[in-house]
């Protein structure tokens, strides 16, 4: 349905700028606030006026008796990055979850409301979850390498989606992108569990871009991690957002500042509370609940 | 300051409480020794009637000979072997993928409702005597056989290896369930992530991160098949053969005798030479090498695996 997406998406690659500024690791978390902001200022995506990459409509999400999330309605632009924040049990795991429906793996979760994909209802009967992943990759909270070799391990999604024509280079250019090919290159045949907590997760970040996907979905991806291979991911998590739509969950408050574009506020219970540009969020907001919870006066 | 409250009671004294710990000690590392004990013993007295055996019959006499006949006092191992190699094969290639199969069907894809009736099904199955599997070879498994076509003898080493198979199901399957069982969640998440079915997750992910579990699980029903011996006892005949190598499917639907049964055999015999009788324990320590070296290769490579896979 989207071919002509895809194809747009591989022509505008931005190789040599992810490389450029691979080799030159901004360690210092505010330049790139400006340079993101940039890239949201060029419009050279859909931005704020264009057309939502992911929309959620009126939903409802069940765990058993518990509801987990109440009545989300939330658009997610493309080629930005957008940051769920909220305390623990606030939901905002499930909403990811619910985008490339992973939710489906657990028994108990039942999903009411509508949650569109470039337009698609993705909970509508004709869509195969297999299909929908492999549109949207996912990073989650602890890292989770394969049991392989650091290049099965990247070459794991193409070889399951038959994208097996020039693997190798497919392969080190994923590394690349995840800014790991410097580390790893001399090595691609070890284990992957041989590497370092933050190596792994971004070869985990390595696998889900390897296959191309429109979006990728992280789940608090640094917060098993220790400060420099947080910033590491963070500086990371900014140049992907020229090429894929990224929506990342955190609970921290201060990465959510410096990475996104948009933030969505969940607060307990399931509610989203405020959403708006990140600067909006967290200098002026509407809600009160959401400046307390901000400024640390959660009640 | 301190002589005015007097100290905690913490000192030792003699209410023999010191002794008894010492007691429970030596108690529990006799328990632990006796197991030791026993094992040693066996190997060593299985060594010595082994030796008094090779003293009069020459090694390579025995384990090059291809005759077998206690009668005439020629002592081939090479038959039995053939007998012992049969079962292990056959019953392998019936339950080493079927109890993968069945494990990762448990593991992966059984519901808790039918889960919880196919193990413990499994687990009977396992705690059937094995004599009943032989006679159940004899009685219904070489009949079947027979009707389908088979050109097998009443007492055949294909009969036979296949109730070994089957016993050795649960043995595979339960241990490769536990391997697969215990293969971090978050890997199948994240092969789900990537756009895997499920049937992809299983194989690309789940079964190679449980390779060590699933192969000791191999090993280890192997070596319960070179030991089983009531089964082939009862289905196997009596009869030490050499591999045909000219028709190898016609080995099948003989009998052989492997070595577990001819010991039976030969301690059972009314009138057997001391010579005869001895050749039980060079048999007997065979056995026991080989199955003594899967172990040893089975932790080999489960350790092996393990510092790859963890």
């Amino acid at each position: 349905m989207t071919e002509n997406e895809m194809t747009s998406n591989d022509s505008t690659e931005p190789t040599p700028t992810t490389e450029t500024a691979a080799s030159s690791p901004d360690p210092s978390g505010d330049p790139l606030i400006e340079q993101s902001i940039d890239v949201e200022g060029t419009g050279d995506t859909a931005g704020e006026t264009g057309e939502p990459v992911i929309e959620s409509r009126d939903l409802n999400v069940f765990y058993g008796e518990t509801q987990a999330l109440q009545g989300i309605d939330l658009a997610i632009p493309e080629k930005q990055v957008t940051a769920m924040i909220g305390p623990s049990g606030c939901g905002k795991s499930t909403f990811l979850r619910c985008i490339n429906r992973m939710n489906d793996l657990i028994d108990a979760a039942r999903v009411e409301g509508d949650l569109y994909f470039e337009g698609k209802n993705v909970y509508d009967a004709d869509v195969d979850p297999v299909a929908l992943r492999r549109r949207i990759g996912m990073v989650f909270q602890h890292p989770n390498p394969f049991p392989k070799s650091i290049y099965d391990n990247v070459a794991y999604g193409l070889r399951i989606q038959d994208q097996t024509e020039d693997i190798d280079e497919k392969v080190e250019t994923a590394l690349k992108r995840a800014a790991l090919w410097d580390e790893v290159k001399d090595q691609l045949d070890k284990s992957a569990l041989d590497l370092s907590g933050g190596q792994q997760q971004r070869l985990c970040i390595a696998r889900a871009i390897a296959v191309d996907p429109d979006v990728i979905l992280m789940d608090e991806p640094a917060s098993a991690l220790d400060p420099i291979a947080t910033s590491k991911i963070e500086d990371l998590i900014e140049e992907l957002a020229e090429e894929f739509t990224v929506v990342i969950v955190t609970h921290n408050m201060q990465q959510a500042a410096r990475i996104s574009d948009k933030t969505a506020v969940f607060l307990t219970g399931g509610e989203l509370v405020e959403f708006d540009d990140t600067d909006k969020i967290f200098e002026n907001p509407e809600s009160q609940r959401v400046e307390d919870y901000i400024t640390g006066k959660f009640g | 300051m301190s002589t005015e409250t007097p100290g905690p009671d913490i000192t030792s004294r003699p209410t023999g409480r010191a002794a008894r710990e010492r007691m429970y000690r030596y108690v529990l590392l006799l328990c632990a020794a006796a197991s030791i004990l026993v094992t040693v013993s066996i190997v060593v007295l299985l060594a010595r009637d082994a030796i008094t055996f090779f003293t009069l019959v020459n090694p390579v006499d025995f384990f090059t000979g291809t005759e077998f006949l206690i009668s005439r006092n020629v002592y081939g191992l090479l038959p039995l072997l053939s007998g012992t190699l049969l079962v292990t094969v056959i019953s392998a290639v019936i339950a080493l993928p079927t109890g993968v199969a069945a494990a990762v069907y448990l593991s992966e894809y059984a519901s808790d409702q039918m889960r919880s009736v196919l193990k413990p099904g499994l687990e009977i199955l396992a705690g059937i005597p094995t004599v009943v599997y032989g006679i159940f070879a004899l009685v219904y498994v070489t009949p079947f056989l027979q009707t389908i076509g088979l050109p097998v003898n009443t007492f055949n080493i294909l009969s036979a290896s296949i109730m070994v198979g089957i016993m050795i199901i649960p043995m595979v399957s339960s241990l490769s369930e536990d391997a697969m069982s215990s293969v971090p969640d978050s890997l199948r998440q994240a092969g789900y992530g990537m756009g895997a079915t499920k049937f992809e997750v299983t194989t690309g992910v789940v079964v190679p991160a449980a390779a060590s579990g699933i192969f000791s699980s191999f090993i280890l029903a192997l070596s319960r098949a070179i030991g089983e011996t009531m089964i082939v006892v009862v289905a196997a005949g009596s009869r030490p053969r050499m591999l045909n190598f000219s028709d190898p499917l016609a080995n099948l639907f003989q009998g052989y005798q492997p070595m577990t049964a001819a010991m039976v055999q030969i301690n059972s015999a009314d009138s057997v030479s001391q010579l005869g009788f001895t050749s039980l324990f060079a048999i007997g320590l065979t056995l026991f090498v080989i199955t003594f070296l899967l172990n040893l290769l089975s932790n080999r490579i489960a350790a092996r695996y393990r510092e790859e896979y963890e």
